[in-house]
């Protein structure tokens, strides 16, 4: 593993739940990732977020950790779950809040 | 760089022959599509798997000369 995706690990592993987005949860940069921020705080969830922009080695170490090409990243207990569209669907479907039920967060 | 809505489904049927293929350009401007994608292959697979398939036809220009592309997937029942 490489150093960057080793760092990634770790975040995903030692925080409950994790969103790699374009911005900040208080500030998105880009529509995606401000609707997965809303999806999480409509939820009231409590979450991290790491911004890609801050680095071009996050930016494409996340795409590569996945093998997901685009940001937002949603990571629940260190599982990767899905990029905004599944979590709309998951939310819309009320599968997200069974998830998170399930890891018991929120 | 723009990718005409045919060249997106052109790719995708290139991976998925039996795939039924929806593509609405949102924005007008060739650069912003919702796609909703059926396909018997999906069968058994989880969401993230089923994205990861799509996105695999599209051969590394989803994120990089196609910016957005909003994703539906579901499995084709015969």
């Amino acid at each position: 593993m490489t150093d960057i995706a080793k760092w990634i690990d770790n975040e995903v592993k030692s925080n409950d739940v994790v969103l790699f987005m374009k911005g900040t949860p208080d500030m998105p940069m880009c529509g995606f990732s401000g609707k997965a921020t809303q999806i999480l705080n409509h939820m009231g969830v409590p979450f991290k977020g790491i911004n890609v922009l801050d680095s071009d080695e996050i930016r494409q170490g996340i795409k590569d950790y996945t093998n997901w090409p685009t940001v937002p990243q949603l990571y629940v207990k260190g599982e990767f779950v899905g990029g905004s569209d599944i979590m709309m669907e998951m939310f819309q479907s009320g599968e997200l809040k069974q998830l998170l039920a399930e890891k018991a967060i929120a | 760089m723009a990718m005409a809505a045919a060249e997106i489904e052109r790719f995708i049927k290139e991976a998925l022959p039996d795939a039924r293929v929806e593509i609405r350009d949102l924005a007008g401007d060739g650069n912003h599509y919702a796609a909703t994608v059926m396909s018997a292959a999906f069968k058994g697979m989880s969401r993230v798997q089923q994205h990861q398939m799509v996105y695999a036809s599209l051969k590394g220009r989803m994120g990089g000369e196609l910016h957005a592309l909003a994703l539906t997937t579901s499995v084709l029942e015969n």
